[in-house]
């Protein structure tokens, strides 16, 4: 399998001059009927493609923002199974690539071939596993090497330039370039070296490089898109769903169009 | 899983941490195999844990122990000797050495019962590092006067209302604050779970209390014991002492979890009876969880003993069946603390009241030529509120 259609839908937004944009959604978050209502609603937007996260009961690599919204899916007795089962009912209308984002436990409990074998019919392309990184990301690329799902994987910018060019050189899909050093959520600025590092990890990959963690603004859009193919943006996103903010997103959303790639 | 890594443990451990820790994770393990080759780092632990510390802790025979439970010599391996009340200093001296060494101004770590966090705490005053510690809101309040503590010693201690308010929930906001601050910031993990290389860590600042009763032992009876017990939380006390008798075949080892109200109410802290297998923590173990992989909360009346899995090694060593795992309730290890309290007039940690409990049943059924080694980890100063309220304020 080739592994290509999260890639394609990047590609293809970049070749008419846009960037990527892959908002994250918490599953759940407002109840389980607002998922299929969120996912349309980013779709028609102009979203990329959309990274469904999965609430955890420890969700070591998230802030506050995406925490709390975790909780609040969590009482609502979202669980992995629940999505993935909901995502099929309405897989039909998902034209875009949507990606699950959960941590690795309830990946294990729900069964590695069993996930592996439902993605593709809940319109899952893609699956980011925060605590997996590459020296244990054997175990579920094993399973999933038959399918059309990609395992995502994540890389942080002030690694060493061996371990960026490991990651790159395995990726799939697209590769979540980190821009901070911390957990997800809001900030104000990024590091002067950011610039530098994305250029680095664009040229080592064969995958797009869409950045991610921290970015809030259209302007972070802006800029941060224009240093990579795209941009994740999560506590905004969830945020500004939470509040009921269509607006907000859609002008996250519309920053990253027609931007001129400099690469 | 049968992905093999470095740090396994048989099928458990490994290293599942978010992409942001690997590169401080294998920084570590670099710094760690060049402290373990340079004998000044020994040399300079060797004079803290002398001078500091205390050690070497006494092995004492529990005369009127060994006449209550009327079989068996039981021995105690007086951890609650130790500077700061308990084995925890062991590790954190180690690692806030190891810290300097990797050139770290600033020390972030968990804490349960306030232990380890008091421990990590006295090794930075002691040390002149800055230390933070995570505890969580319900430990706050079971273990006010360790908060104190703690900040009398110049640590800030941050509550965690996360979650459940307990442990785990404490490990997860110090990992998050270590992603954050990875740069200057050592993380000292205080048992011997989480990502490798820290189990490997853990174990080996705290093979000492091991290494040292293999040498005690022989010392009094001029032969190894036939049964070592401890009690397993994340499980630091019973790997650093289990460690050095686990080629000695003839050793039995025994591992005694809390099985709070009993584990058949569901309200326990027996991972390892739990046997569901699971990731938290950055390490593959057996896991209190639900059936969608949601960590369950622990419980236990110790808070020590108070995590929902136990450290990687320690589930190997059950699968592989060289310790023997089984499980003591709060009711027993409170009789436990009573007991010894007053046959030997050593107050033990609740923690450690349940290796106690367990270990004078087993003497019970052995011969009274043979031994039994009790790691008694800690001392019970910490559990008096805990322990009055549980008996019901009656006067004893």
């Amino acid at each position: 399998m080739t592994k290509k259609l999260v890639t394609q839908a990047i590609m293809q937004c970049n070749d008419q001059g846009n960037k990527a944009f892959v908002p994250y959604i918490m599953a759940g978050d407002g109840g389980l009927q607002t998922l299929k209502k969120n996912i349309l609603f980013l779709q028609e937007a102009g979203a990329t493609a959309i990274e469904v996260g999965i609430p955890f009961s420890d969700p070591v690599a998230d802030g506050d923002v995406i925490q709390q919204a975790g909780e609040r899916a969590l009482a609502e007795g979202i669980t992995l199974r629940k999505i993935m089962k909901e995502l099929a009912s309405f897989k039909e209308e998902v034209k875009i690539p949507l990606v699950i984002m959960t941590y690795l436990n309830p990946v294990l409990s729900y069964g590695l071939q069993s996930i592996a074998a439902d993605c593709e019919a809940s319109g899952v392309y893609g699956l980011i596993i925060p605590d997996l990184p590459l020296e244990e990301s054997g175990l579920l690329k094993d399973a999933l090497k038959d399918t059309e799902v990609a395992l995502i994987q994540l890389v942080s910018l002030t690694s060493p330039t061996e371990r960026i060019e490991a990651i790159a050189k395995a990726a799939e899909g697209f590769i979540y370039a980190v821009t901070v050093n911390g957990i997800t959520g809001v900030r104000s600025s990024f590091t002067e070296e950011l610039e530098g590092h994305l250029e680095r990890l664009k040229a080592a990959s064969s995958v797009p490089v869409l950045a991610g963690f921290g970015i809030s603004t259209p302007e972070h859009v802006r800029t941060l898109g224009g240093l990579a193919d795209g941009v994740i943006v999560g506590s905004a996103i969830v945020t500004a769903l939470h509040e009921g903010d269509y607006e907000k997103v859609r002008t996250l959303i519309n920053a990253s169009k027609n931007q001129l790639t400099n690469s | 899983m049968t992905t093999e890594t470095k740090g396994r443990y048989g099928k458990f451990g490994g290293q599942f941490v978010p992409e942001t820790l690997m590169t401080a994770l294998q920084e570590l393990e670099r710094a760690y195999e060049e402290a373990q080759l340079d004998p000044t780092f020994s040399k300079e632990l060797d004079y803290y844990l002398k001078e500091f510390v205390g050690r070497e802790t006494p092995l004492f025979f529990a005369e009127r122990l060994t006449k209550h439970a009327g079989g068996a010599k039981i021995y105690l391996k007086r951890e609650d000797l130790n500077h700061t009340g308990a084995h925890k200093i062991n590790n954190s001296l180690g690692q806030a050495l190891l810290a300097i060494r990797m050139g770290k101004k600033k020390v972030v770590a968990e804490t349960g019962a306030g232990q380890h966090g008091v421990a990590t705490a006295t090794a930075c005053a002691l040390l002149g590092l800055e230390c933070v510690v995570f505890m969580g809101k319900e430990d706050i309040r079971r273990q006010e006067l360790n908060v104190f503590r703690m900040e009398l010693l110049g640590t800030k201690v941050v509550s965690v209302d996360k979650g459940s308010g307990t442990l785990k929930d404490a490990v997860n906001e110090a990992l998050r604050y270590w992603v954050s601050n990875v740069e200057d910031t050592h993380y000292i993990l205080g048992s011997a779970l989480g990502p490798h290389p820290f189990p490997q860590i853990v174990r080996d600042f705290q093979r000492v209390i091991g290494d040292e009763t293999r040498r005690q032992i022989v010392e009094h009876e001029g032969r190894l014991p036939n049964a070592v017990v401890a009690c397993i939380g994340g499980g630091s006390n019973a790997i650093g002492m289990f460690h050095p008798f686990v080629d000695d075949q003839d050793v039995k080892l025994f591992g005694v979890e809390a099985a709070g109200s009993g584990i058949s109410t569901g309200k326990h802290a027996a991972a390892i009876a739990g046997k569901q297998e699971g990731v938290l923590h950055g390490a593959y173990m057996y896991v209190l969880q639900d059936d969608d992989g949601f960590i369950q909360e622990a419980h236990s009346i110790s808070a020590g003993l108070d995590y929902p899995a136990v450290g990687p090694e320690h589930c190997h060593l059950a699968d592989i069946q060289r310790v023997q795992y089984d499980s003591v309730t709060d009711q027993q290890a409170l009789e436990a603390v009573q007991l010894l309290s007053r046959v030997e007039g050593i107050i033990p940690a609740l923690e450690s009241a349940h290796a106690v409990y367990y270990a004078v049943q087993l003497a019970k059924e052995m011969k009274e030529d043979q031994l039994v080694v009790i790691c008694l980890s800690g001392r019970g100063d910490k559990d008096m509120q805990t322990v009055r309220d549980a008996l019901g304020g009656q006067s004893i």
